[in-house]
């Protein structure tokens, strides 16, 4: 294997809330490969945004990286200057923020919105940006004559091509996507990660990917990373992961998810909900809700350990997980949490 | 299944619901205009049938469940249920139709009071419509238990902010629930909700559906969503239907090419399937100014010269019915 692009070892992000903290993300560690996607999956407020944010340090002014690293081309973004940072947004790691399609500002057209990025950024002379402005629309698929429309004038689907064509802008290695599909019909959502495939594959761009849903993960994406209440709880290559999870997390958001391939069968739900991060269960966060938990599940954490070569799980019962599944397709396995 | 003896419940003749666009200063200059966001929509429900409400953003699913139940009256066409043209109701009348019919809103976070406990906001409509006050408390139970919320005593004084999304959303169900209406409308209704919550949800919903024959239509963009709750579906594309007929067949084999694509883009959660490139063009329908014969035709891969000149009719195609000129008899 190549050296990772972008390499996340124990990841720790916190929120200043009054008097406390909260761990939004605790110990966050997985690689991203050049020229891949990395699908970054879970249940609202597990902690994607945050994550996806401290990666060009965009956080929240009450957050802080509270430890760990996060290495991309041989530097930590943790350690880095603010003016060594300044230097990597855009050029090198670009940030398409969470419904970037209303954080295009209003009062600019789209095309001085990317001359900005292309002159001030990227030091372009106006003709040159004029140039590669058009050429960026047409990678999006945008007619070049619509550089003049104001954001309003798109359609949603159409303002998120255009928080790509931005991200693009100055040939970023890494865009990370803040549910860049959500919200958006069907149809357009499959252009968009059509769109996300090709600039892995023509330019080998690699893209973190964030979403809560697992069809969009199996469509694009290489290698998820799942995470549960602040942590990464399985990461490994999608089609193994999906096909043999081995988190009864994971094994229960696949029974939740409905599937247009198969049987129009039962959906059954995870009982529960997520944990408050302000006062986290002890062990495992996923034990209230998981019906193989155990007594050590509510008193030791599990750590992240291999399960086949590059997937890895953070579960007490890993060495079960194939009975764990067998048992995990069955709705009354879930009716009542253990 | 539309041939039996029984009346239906619902019938939209060429309904319509138009509206003005462009204010006032634009009116009187004459350059208004209308956005056609229900424009000839002709189906009917049986008592008991759940149907699904399919199509992009904008295509007139909120309009159409609207008209159903009259927040907003059509501006063209009929609308009956029961018999009665529902434009015509007044007074009493109105009033009694409204207990029989209830919409379900997308957001369960707006959908509820916040300074009102769960208690109050389930008892609201039973006491707007005067129901004797010593059967509130029977009725509360009731509608919980129908939505599995069983372990009433635990919600009753909570205040909404003290639930969870799908404890909420299943709670403004029990509220749309409790007068026992006849016909209920469900727009987008786990859209904001988590997906390993949505289940639950939807769960219930098919149960009530199983426990009380209620009749329901199911507004969705999302037809692996919709594939659970509804045996039949209604595709719309810009104000009209595209085609109409069992989901499990429109699933399997759409005959529509807007049906088509949009089946072919949902994604499924396997690592195999289909990267084929979509069966569309990429620009998105504006709906002030949709094209000429079919409103399809700009964006249908298979358009031809009749597309634009004449829009297609519904053609009746074993228990399915799709307006497409490919699909139509030779005139
Ligand atoms: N500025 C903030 N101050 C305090 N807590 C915050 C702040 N921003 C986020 N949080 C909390 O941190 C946790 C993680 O939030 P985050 O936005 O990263 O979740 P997410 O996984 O992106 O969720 P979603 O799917 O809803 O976007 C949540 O519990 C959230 O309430
Ligand atoms: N009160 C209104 N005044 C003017 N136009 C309206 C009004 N309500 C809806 N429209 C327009 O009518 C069309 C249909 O809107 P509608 O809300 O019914 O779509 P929808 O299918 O429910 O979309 P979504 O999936 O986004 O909820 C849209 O073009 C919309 O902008
Ligand atoms: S560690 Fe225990 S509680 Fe956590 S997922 Fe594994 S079995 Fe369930
Ligand atoms: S009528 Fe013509 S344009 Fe419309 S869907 Fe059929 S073939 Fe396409
Ligand atoms: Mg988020
Ligand atoms: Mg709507």
């Amino acid at each position: 294997m190549t050296e990772p692009l972008l390499s996340l070892k124990g990841l720790s992000i916190a929120y200043k809330v009054g008097a406390h903290d909260i761990i939004a993300v605790e110990g966050a560690t997985f690689d991203v490969q050049p020229g891949s996607i990395v699908g970054l999956v879970g249940e609202s407020g597990c902690g994607k945004t945050t994550l996806a944010r401290s990666l060009t340090r965009v956080l929240a002014a009450n957050a802080r990286i509270a430890g760990g690293k996060a290495v991309f081309c041989g530097q930590d973004i943790v350690g880095l200057s603010e003016r060594a940072m300044n230097g990597l947004r855009w050029r090198e790691i670009a940030f398409i923020p969470q419904s970037a399609m209303n954080s295009l500002d209003p009062v600019y057209t789209v095309g001085s919105q990317l001359a900005e990025v292309l002159t001030r950024r990227g030091g372009m002379a106006r003709a040159a940006a004029r140039k590669r402005s058009e050429e960026l629309f047409e990678w999006v698929g945008i007619e070049t004559n619509r550089l003049g429309d104001y954001p309003h004038q798109f359609s949603g689907g159409m303002r998120q091509r255009v928080a790509i064509a931005l991200a693009l802008a100055l040939d970023p290695k890494l865009i990370i996507a803040d549910e860049p599909v959500t919200a958006l019909d069907v149809i357009v959502q499959r252009q968009i990660l059509d769109q996300l495939r090709e600039l892995k594959e023509r330019l080998g761009i690699s893209v973190i990917l964030v979403t809560h849903d697992i069809s969009v993960v199996a469509y694009v994406c290489d290698r998820v990373v799942v995470m549960y209440a602040g942590r990464v709880v399985e990461t490994g290559p999608m089609a193994a992961t999906l096909t043999a999870p081995a988190h009864p997390y994971t094994m229960g958001l696949r029974n939740a998810f409905p599937d247009l391939a198969g049987a129009a069968g039962e959906l059954t739900p995870i009982e529960g909900s997520p944990p408050d991060l302000a006062n986290p269960p002890a062990g495992c966060r996923f034990a209230p809700r998981c019906p193989f938990a155990e007594a050590r599940c509510r008193t030791d954490v599990p750590e992240l350990l291999p399960y086949e070569g590059d997937h890895l799980a953070a579960c007490h019962r890993i060495a079960e997980a194939e009975t764990l599944r067998a048992r995990a397709v069955a709705s009354e396995t879930w009716e009542v949490p253990a | 299944m539309r041939d039996t003896q029984d009346p239906p419940l619902i019938k939209l003749e060429a309904a319509e619901l138009h509206f003005p666009v462009g204010g006032v200063l634009a009116q009187l200059q004459g350059r208004s205009t209308v956005v056609k966001a229900v424009d000839g929509v002709t189906f009917e429900l049986r008592r008991g049938e759940s149907v699904g409400l399919l199509g992009e953003s904008g295509c007139g699913k909120t309009s159409t469940g609207r008209m159903l139940v009259r927040l907003d009256k059509a501006t063209g066409g009929r609308v009956e249920f029961d018999g009665e043209d529902i434009s015509a109701l007044s007074g009493d009348a109105l009033k009694r139709f409204r207990s029989r019919v209830q919409l379900i809103f997308q957001n369960p976070f707006e959908a509820l009071n916040p300074r009102f406990t769960i208690r109050d906001v389930l008892a609201e409509p039973l006491e707007n419509a005067r129901i004797p006050k010593t059967e509130h408390e029977g009725r509360i139970l009731r509608a919980m238990a129908l939505v599995k919320l069983g372990d009433a005593a635990q919600f009753m004084d909570r205040y909404p902010h003290q639930l969870s999304g799908g404890q909420l959303q299943r709670i403004v169900m029990a509220r749309a629930l409790i007068l026992e209406p006849e016909f209920v409308v469900a727009d987008e209704p786990v859209s904001m909700l988590d997906v390993s919550v949505r289940a639950g949800v939807l769960n219930v919903f098919r149960d009530v559906r199983a426990k009380t024959g209620i009749t329901a239509i199911y507004i969705s963009h999302d037809l692996a969503l919709v594939r659970y709750v509804c045996e039949r579906t209604i595709v719309m594309y810009l104000g009209r239907i595209v085609e109409d007929g069992p989901t499990e067949d429109i699933v399997a084999n759409p005959l529509h090419p807007y049906t088509q694509a949009l089946v072919a883009a949902v994604p499924v959660p396997h690592p195999d399937q289909s990267h084929e490139p979509l069966p569309i063009g990429r620009g998105a329908p504006d709906p002030r100014n949709p094209p000429s014969g079919c409103t399809f035709r700009d964006r249908c891969p298979r358009a031809f010269d009749r597309c634009a000149v004449e829009a297609p009719g519904p053609t009746r195609i074993q228990n399915r019915i799709v307006h497409c000129h490919l699909h139509a008899p030779e005139t």
